[in-house]
Parts: structure tokens; sequence; C-alpha cells
């Protein structure tokens, strides 16, 4: 084991640049953060993903978030375990019948200020699923969502640079 | 593949019931499409395959989980979807359909036993499904799952389906199989409408099965050791995840080849230079795998929580006919590509690993093993590349037409049975997720573990939600 870290140590860092925040994005949080959140939570944002549906897809790319090439804890951005603990529900998925309570009880177990991120082209509106009866809708029809980041699934880059634009507003 | 397809009375559909019961036979799927259900069989030992189907007297058939385990859950969810009753089925409680009254869980009694609800929201980033412990102290008396969170209603969206609407339907029902679900879809209408894909697809098409192979073993190798607190692996094998997908971008334009296999070929050819990023990618793996099989076999106390732990009994896997890492790990000799021998992998020298010890430390190295074939496989697939088209006109054959597709995914085989009509379209479609035979032999191989080791165990089985609940 102390052979594989010294030559971690020896190789440097993997870590990229990190990208420009999303204009796009930017521009849809403008109206949702307000000065006394940031000043609460200064830079650092507690993130609590909730999968309300999807294929799986989405997380995977939510997970390479944290691999060496990306390093979204550099940001202070992190992962938490309950919601009770985050700043930001990050969903994914249309939400189905079946997660639509869960996903409600999860944003009420939130405390204020909270920020929904929803993830991927079934978190805008369903995508291919929306016209199931399985299926509730996109996240913004079962909680207000703050930011959208698109994409089949969204790639990492993609969803850091939804995640910055979250971070110059919000924190 | 050896495939017959039969209509049969009940007579016959109970006969076949008693080869399952007596392990002659092995259940690969169990499906409604009123008024029929329809049911897949395999001989292992000959790799033949029966699909059965049974016209339903009143709208019911007699039970096949009443005698053979695997199929409860199947039958569940055919009565919450088509509304087709089991009879003397042993289980009637609902199972994808969620809407009915709280669910009642089988009671365990004893002194001092208390239950610990779990999700169906999880602690990581994963899935949603809710699991249901029984303990004693730190042990597990009995663990119950309940599933169909996410039940998106796939198979009601494909009714009606142009054909290429169901297959980027069949390729977001598990996204970390996304080709092999194409693959299978793709090879069920293919099998239906009498088609045969150009050679250079059906190379291109396993080359993106071996890479999505890689991808997620690379993955699940190191969220193991990860569950184990040890994220020094997790770390390393994230880099050679990333890596992969990388190269998977770079050659098919899609980091998880999301729509690259669809029915009649591939959507697009390998990317100029991609073969060389490929060969790279190979001798990066090669370079960089070693030493962590090393660190992974060389650490005792990460072995103290893999060795022993979980263990399915190899009979589970065999009457559930468990596929993949689960069914290899517990002693079943199963591969789809090498039972079905579907092109090209006829023409392609591989080993499938198999070991008996069905704990968490036996799944951990079949898929190191599976690494390991993998990058042979990918070099055999690059060095006899066939040149040419990647994609055969699909239409339609004018009338009503069925195919079935079996595909090796990473975590076992995916069958799709495909039913066409005059219009080329679909008419019923049903995906069966390995996951169906695996996730109740998760049950078993917690018991008796301590809670604190079920990250480790359901990790080990790494069991798809949506797949699954589709």
């Amino acid at each position: 084991m102390r052979k594989t870290l010294l030559q971690g140590v020896a190789r440097g860092s993997l870590t990229e640049p990190l990208p420009q925040p999303e204009e796009a994005g930017l521009a849809e949080l403008a109206q949702s953060v307000n000065r006394a959140a940031r000043a609460r939570l200064g830079r650092s944002l507690s993130i609590r993903q909730v999968d309300a549906g999807s294929c799986n897809g989405c997380e995977l790319e939510i997970h390479a978030l944290s691999n060496a090439f990306y390093d979204l804890e550099r940001l202070g951005l992190r992962f938490v375990a309950s919601p009770r603990h985050a700043d930001v529900l990050l969903v994914t998925g249309p939400v189905t019948q079946n997660m639509r309570e869960a996903l409600l009880r999860t944003y009420i177990a939130t405390p204020d200020p909270k920020w929904v991120v929803a993830v991927g082209a079934c978190a805008v509106d369903g995508g291919l699923f929306a016209a199931s009866a399985a299926v509730a809708g996109g996240v913004k029809d079962v909680v207000p969502v703050d930011l959208h980041i698109r994409g089949c699934p969204p790639s990492p880059i993609e969803l850091l640079k939804g995640l910055m634009a979250l971070l110059t507003r919000a924190a | 593949m050896n495939l017959t397809r039969t209509i049969v009375t009940e007579d016959s559909w109970r006969q076949c019931i008693d080869s399952l019961a007596d392990g002659s036979l092995t259940l690969l799927g169990l499906w409604g499409d009123p008024p029929r259900v329809y049911m897949a069989v395999l001989d292992e030992a000959t790799a033949g395959v029966s699909v059965l189907s049974y016209a339903c007297d009143g709208g019911s058939y007699p039970s096949v989980g009443a005698r053979h385990p695997p199929a409860i859950r199947l039958e569940r969810a055919i009565r919450d979807l088509y509304k087709l009753d089991a009879r003397g089925a042993p289980d009637t409680r609902p199972w994808l359909d969620h809407s009915g009254p709280p669910y009642a869980f089988l009671p365990s009694e004893g002194e001092g036993l208390h239950q610990i609800a779990v999700g169906p929201v999880h602690a990581g980033i994963i899935e949603p499904g809710h699991f249901r412990f029984t303990a004693n102290g730190e042990h597990v008396v009995r663990l119950e799952q309940r599933l169909g969170y996410v039940h998106k209603g796939i198979e009601a969206l494909m009714t009606g389906a142009t054909l290429d609407a169901a297959a980027k339907l069949a390729a977001r029902t598990s996204g970390d199989s996304t080709v092999a679900y194409s693959y299978a879809f793709a090879r069920a209408s293919e099998a239906a409408l009498q088609i045969a894909p150009p050679p250079r697809a059906i190379y291109l098409r396993a080359l993106m099965a071996e890479l999505e192979r890689l991808a997620n073993h690379f993955g699940d190798i190191g969220a193991i050791c990860n569950d184990a607190s040890f994220a020094l692996m997790h770390a390393h094998c994230a880099v050679l995840r990333e890596r992969t997908l990388r190269t998977a971008q770079a050659c098919f334009g899609h980091r998880l080849m999301m729509d690259a296999v669809v029915p009649g070929g591939v959507a697009r050819d390998i990317a100029a230079g991609g073969s060389a990023g490929l060969q790279e990618l190979l001798a990066e793996i090669r370079r960089a795998f070693p030493p962590l099989i090393s660190l992974y076999d060389n650490t005792a106390s990460l072995q103290d929580r893999t060795v022993t732990t979980g263990i399915v009994k190899p009979d589970y896997a065999q009457q559930f006919g468990a596929g993949g890492f689960v069914g290899r790990a517990s002693g079943r000799n199963f591969d789809a590509r090498r039972a079905f021998a579907y092109a090209p992998y006829d023409d392609l020298t591989f080993d499938v690993p198999v070991l008996p010890a069905g704990d968490v430390n036996a799944r951990i190295w079949i898929r190191i093993r599976e690494v390991e074939q993998s990058l042979t496989l990918i070099e055999q697939i690059l060095g006899a590349l066939p040149s040419g088209d990647i994609r055969t006109p699909v239409g339609s054959t004018g009338k009503g037409c069925e195919g079935l597709g079996l595909v090796e995914a990473f975590r076992g085989d995916v069958l799709v049975w495909l039913r066409l009509d005059g219009a080329g379209h679909v008419a019923r479609c049903h995906l069966r997720d390995p996951s169906w035979f695996q996730w109740p032999l998760l049950e078993t191989a917690v018991e008796g573990n301590i809670v604190a080791d079920f990250p480790l165990c359901n990790k080990s089985f790494n069991c798809s939600y949506s797949g699954h609940d589709l």
C-alpha cells in the first residue's frame, strides 16, 4: 500500500482545471438566491443526491465528479448522507409515482435555505418517460427547482459547470 | 441460439414447472402479454432455450412460483402490470404497484428482535429501494427488500412505439447497462425481422459491450473496497473507469455509448484514431491494474471484511439461475456469451472465470478476472474488425413477428422478447434484467452477517433497481 501511495505522490495530480460556470445556469439562478442566504452559507455547499426515478445513468456521472480528474470537493461541494445535512438537493430522473412521496419528504427534511438542482433530460419534464402513467412528471412538478442541468446523462464537465453556477450565485 | 417456440396447454405448462422445480430447467423469464402468459426456460446442458406461451383461462394461469420460488416476484409484477393472476401463488402482495394500502412486510418474531427500515432514499449516490432488516443486536436475522420505486412504465411506453423509439427506451432501462440493453433489443428485433447486421457492426457491438463491462467492473471493484472503508482502491479504480469512459467518448461520441447499438447494426462507426486510443487504454490498464490487484490481495484488513462475508450458497445460485458475477462466484458456470456463442463471440477466445466460495471476495475476484478477459477480447476484436457497412436497413415484414435476444451484460444475462405488428411497431416488449434472479439471493446472503456489512454485500451484488423496476 505504501508503494501505491508514494507513486501517487510522485506522479503528480490528475485533477484538471475547472471549466467556466454555465451562463444559462447563472441566469436561471439569479432570481432564486438572495444575499442573506449567501452570507449564511459561505463558500461551501452540502449536496444530497436523490434518485427520483432515473435509469442510473445520471448517478454514474454524478459519481464521476468525485474522481481524481474532476475532484468536486476542491470547490467546497460535498455529498452528504442525509437531507438534514444538505443545502442542495441534486435530483435525477423523471419523478415516478412511486418516488413522489419520498422526494417530497426529502425536500421537507432539508433545512432552509435550500436549493434544488434537477439533473438530466428526464428531470426537466419527464423526458422519454413523460407520457407514462407511472411517472408524475419532471422534478419541478413535485418540488420547486432552482437550476436545471440538461443532458442524457450530463457529462461530469456539464455537471461541474452547472454546480459552479450554483456556487457563484449561492455560496 | 437453439430456440424452441411453443404454444402450450395447461398440462405442458405444468410439466415445464415440474422441470424447473426438479432443477432440469432454469427459468430465464416469465412475462405477460394478455391474454397470454409467457415463460422462457433454459436447458443448461444443451444451451437450448424454449419460449412457452399459455392462453390464460379467465385471466389466470397455474403459478410457477408455487413450485419454483425464483418466479414469485415475476408473477407479482405480471399481476401489477397485466392483471393476470397466478393460480395458487404463494405471495399475492403487489410488487411494482405501490398505489395500494401500506405494504405488509413478512413478520419475524422472537426475543430481542428489532427492525431497521432503510430507504427508499439511501445515504449514498445510488438508486432507491427499501430494505427492511430484522436484527438481533448487530446480526441480521432477516432482510426483506421492497422494490419498484423507480418503476417508469417502460414496457407500457414501448407498446405501440416505433422500433427506433422503443430502442431508445431499451437503452434507458438501466443506464449502467445501456449497451447491453440496446444490444439485446437489437438482437431481438433482428430475430423478429429476420435480418442480419453487417459483420463490422457485429464486432463494434461486442467492442462496446466489453468497454461497458470494463468500466462497470472498475467502478464496482473500487466501490466494494470503498464500502470496506478502503478508499485508496476506490480512487485508483475510479481513474481507470474514467479513462475507459473517455475512450468510449472518443470512439463512439458518448461516454456510456448510449443509443450507439441500434436494430440493424450500430449508429456510429468508430471515430478516426479510435483504434489507437483503445490500444493506449489497454496498455494503461495493463500497466495500472496489476498493482491494484496485488494491493487488494495483500491488504489483510480489507480481506478481513470481504472473505466469508455475504455468502450465496451454490444451490441457490443454481436454483435461481443467477447470472453474472453473482452466479459465477457461487459455482454457476454460465455466461451467455459462451453458452449461446452469439457472433462475434463464437470467433473469439475467452475464459469464463468461476469460483466456488460465493462470498464478497469471490465476487471481486470474478470481476478482476473478467477485466482481464475483456482486455484480450478487445484486442481480438480490434485485430479482426471487418470493414464495410455498419447498418442493415430495417423495414417491416408486413405481418406480426416475434424475436428473442439474450446478451451478457456486465451483471449477467439480459433477456429481451419482442413482438412486432405488421407495420413494424412494437406490439409488446419484455425486458428482463439479470437482477430479478440476484436480488432474492442478496436476502439470503446477508442473513447472519452484521448490519454494518450490508452495504458491502449489496455493492458486491450491485443489482439494478431501474432495470428491475422497469
